[in-house]
């Protein structure tokens, strides 16, 4: 009954949103103001329909209801809670659903919170967002329902694959979406804005926190993939660049782009069309990850949908938004002319050259990842693209990006002075050459990545502090930097946070050490001045899963720093194994230690790494988000989503 | 998202035996290093977008003995590899060639690169030389509005 409900919500919901669709469009068309007010309550009724459906879901896969075809497919009586509810969306049809869930959330957080926009404008954002979420409502309905019966139940389910049954991965998903979906308000506000044929810097200041929004929740999406990623595939890698990663890279790197272009048109009111071209096209890039995820168009193992029926039809919403939406911009941009005037060395210019970096370094990824399409329809050639060639065509650009950010980050605006900024950031700079020369001198002989990598952190955490104490002035008041808006301290850690990747990703590829080895039991070993003993293995039962654990002591100088289990599982019901490496987490390196199988001469197989600086990679997407929660929480961009009462009263034109 | 794919490839490859195994590691420490360099640059034919070096499948195993065995007779690294893209195709090769149109998918980021600056460059130089008159475009009711928000 519950499921039938849910069914029947999502039905209604898809109703709604064809209703929403069309009469604020036809409203704001015709300035009747009726019509256009139809769009807020058909916001929030299309957002809680979805939430009942997906609550339906749940329920279904909570209670572990077999009638359900999904729940059947996807989970089983004995799994964990946790990943019960998870794996409502660890699936194609419920990832679906989650996604219109945030979709259909987006369109009514910009209804709640869109009070101070002009009535026309905010009747054609949320008409826009609904025409996405009618697309998608009839994908769902019409390839990819959640809620099919069984017509005869089975006993038990068939499990979710082993790999997805892990906290991180829980909620990666669910971050990457709201990041994707969260995009496509910027995409509604962007084809808004060339209906109404007017872009101003009003407009860039409300599209800046739904940018920051979607942008921080895709950061902390994929650090979870790919801290999940480390723990769990046995050898600690970070990044593979496989296509689908690529997929969810790439709106990033837009996103992150239309964030900085966005303030030119706010502060300068230029740059306009190419901003709204890049609001397109990072939604367009999101549709894109979908398409390429759910087609098996480039992955050639995948078993997420590969129905082609499926595929085209993603395609065919890929097709008509992206391309109706640059038709519109073809014919409406020429009316958008720059108003604000900056000199050749400012703070406008080096925003310019962060959105070339930007986005030349989306491109190359793009290009990378379409590459084996291309050439084996063109040429007949098969052939791939892997990790070789994104390290060496994308890194020159994200090394580009990290020389020139603190000097850009404290040009003035309009008319800057390269030497003042570069007196400033003389401490910094010297900072950072010191490190790496140290670095350099103590590797000897090695590659170059490590030390750079450790010079551009270096040179972005001090000139991020730089930054921040340059504010203060000449006064020596350090009061004053508790007193400095938000969006200051938000701009200072996330640049911040850059650089820490950016070090954690060079020390990491540069410096790692490794050992594999039939280890015997209680035979010590060594590696890089740690002592490995394989203490003993035992064979331990968990709640849907057998496990060998081995136990291994780690010392120091004689002395035991950390005692560590790593695990080899077999899920019987799904009849996979998984390793779950163990790991000792500390400020400057992980120790990484992997059983693997029994050998016939005694001992088992194991595998040891020392990784420098891993966690750093994580830690710096955390500051990343941390200063996008800071930019947000900025008073002025509180004000600007209209969450102040007060505003939506007064001052707003009767258009 | 991205990640179950990649995991589901795993599914169909179901380890049998896991990465580099101890008894495949040569005996000489600069042969096995030759050995894991070739191996990250090749890829593993069965799985998705991983490298031999990386690989659980019994495939990749077949070929990192194969590039240690070549090693052995004594072949360069260029050698090892065009015996086994010879056998195998380019597709098993993680950085492709700049050969036939490849070219372009190398050039293709610089030559954007280059375009991107120069057309940065001119539209800078246009903003840096335009007059401000036209900032006075908007109506009074505008400016009255927009001096509202951003005050606030």
């Amino acid at each position: 009954m519950i499921t039938e409900l849910g069914h029947f919500a999502l039905i209604l919901a898809a109703l709604v949103a064809c209703v929403q669709a069309v009469v604020p469009m036809i409203g704001a068309h015709k300035r009747w103001p009726g019509w256009m007010a139809v769009a807020e309550p058909a916001a929030t009724a299309q957002f809680l329909l979805v939430l009942i459906s997906f609550a339906a879901l749940t329920h279904a896969f909570v209670t572990s209801d077999f009638s359900l075809r999904l729940v059947v497919l996807n989970s089983h009586s004995a799994k964990p809670m946790l990943y019960k509810i998870s794996g409502v969306w660890g699936n194609h049809e419920g990832s679906m659903l989650l996604w219109v869930l945030i979709l259909s959330l987006f369109g009514a957080l910009a209804a709640w919170f869109g009070g101070n926009l002009p009535p026309t404008l905010r009747a054609r954002v949320l008409g826009v967002q609904a025409m996405v979420g009618v697309a998608f409502f009839a994908f769902i309905l019409l390839t990819s329902n959640p809620f099919l019966r069984v017509a005869v139940p089975p006993f038990d389910g068939q499990d979710l694959n082993p790999l997805l049954q892990d906290p991180g991965l829980a909620f990666h998903p669910p971050f990457l979406y709201l990041g994707y979906v969260g995009l496509s308000i910027c995409f509604s506000f962007a084809v808004a804005a060339l209906i109404e044929g007017r872009v101003d810097a009003a407009w860039g200041r409300w599209v800046r926190p739904w940018t920051l929004l979607s942008w921080m929740f895709l950061t902390i999406g994929i650090a979870l993939g790919s801290w999940w990623a480390y723990y769990e595939l046995g050898w600690g890698g970070f990044w593979f660049w496989d296509p689908v990663e690529n997929a969810s890279f790439m709106p990033w790197l837009l996103a992150a782009a239309l964030l900085h272009s966005a303030i030119v048109v706010e502060k300068r009111e230029a740059l306009k069309s190419w901003t709204i071209l890049l609001a397109i096209l990072a939604f367009g890039f999101s549709l894109m990850g979908t398409f390429i995820v759910r087609s098996g168009l480039l992955t050639s193992v995948h078993a997420f949908a590969t129905d082609p029926e499926r595929g085209v039809f993603i395609l065919g919403i890929l097709v008509i938004f992206t391309g109706g939406a640059l038709t519109l911009f073809a014919a409406r941009a020429g009316a958008m002319q720059a108003k604000g005037v900056f000199g050749i060395v400012s703070r406008e210019s080096a925003l310019v050259a962060n959105n070339i970096l930007l986005a030349v370094a989306c491109f190359v990824v793009f290009v990378g990842t379409l590459w084996p399409l291309v050439a084996e329809m063109l040429f007949g050639r098969k052939l791939s693209v892997g990790a070789p060639f994104f390290n060496m065509a994308f890194t020159p650009f994200m090394v580009m990006l990290g020389l020139l950010l603190p000097i850009g980050a404290m040009l003035s605006w309009k008319r800057g002075k390269i030497g003042r900024v570069m007196r400033q950031l003389a401490p910094a700079l010297g900072l950072a050459i010191a490190v790496a020369g140290l670095f350099w001198t103590i590797q000897s002989g090695r590659s170059l990545l490590g030390p750079v990598g450790l010079f551009l952190g270096t040179w972005l955490i001090a000139g991020a502090i730089t930054d921040l104490l340059s504010r203060v002035g000449q006064s020596r008041d350090y009061s004053r930097l508790l007193r400095l808006p938000r969006a200051d301290w938000g701009k200072a850690v996330a640049h911040a946070g850059l650089g820490v990747t950016m070090a954690g990703i060079a020390g990491l590829m540069a410096w790692q050490q490794e050992d594999i080895r039939v280890a015997e039991l209680n035979q010590p070993f060594e590696l890089g001045g740690y002592e490995f003993e394989l203490l003993g293995v035992e064979r331990v039962r968990g709640p849907n899963y057998f496990s060998t654990m081995g136990e291994v002591a780690v010392r120091q100088d004689g002395a035991e720093i950390a005692h560590l289990y790593p695990e080899k599982r077999d899920y019987p019901v799904a009849k996979m194994p998984t390793t779950e490496a163990a790991i000792d987490y500390r400020f400057l390196r992980d120790i990484y230690v992997v059983i693997g199988d029994p050998q016939q001469s005694g001992g088992w197989t194991m595998r040891v790494y020392i990784k420098p600086l891993a966690n750093w990679i994580w830690a710096g997407c955390i500051f990343m988000a941390l200063g996008g929660i800071l930019s947000l929480t900025d008073r002025r961009f509180r004000v600007a989503a209209g969450a102040r009462k007060a505003a939506p009263a007064k001052g707003v034109p009767a258009e | 998202m991205m990640r179950f794919v990649l995991t589901l490839g795993f599914v169909l490859i179901a380890s049998i035996a896991q990465a580099v195994q101890p008894d495949e590691i040569l005996d000489d420490p600069a042969l096995e290093a030759r050995a894991r360099e070739i191996s990250q640059g090749l890829r593993c034919l069965v799985c998705q977008n991983e490298n031999i070096d990386d690989s659980n499948a019994s495939l990749a195993r077949d070929l990192r003995l194969l590039v240690r065995e070549r090693i052995m007779v004594g072949e360069s690294n260029e050698e090892v590899v065009d015996y086994i893209v010879d056998r195998y195709g380019e597709f098993v090769l993680l950085k492709p060639t700049t050969g036939g149109w490849n070219w372009l998918l190398w050039a293709a980021g610089p030559l954007l690169f280059l375009f991107a600056m120069a057309t940065g460059a001119l539209y800078i130089r246009g903003r840096s030389r335009a007059t401000a008159s036209t900032e006075a475009g908007l109506s009074a009711e505008e400016k009255a509005r927009l001096e509202q928000i951003l005050k606030d």
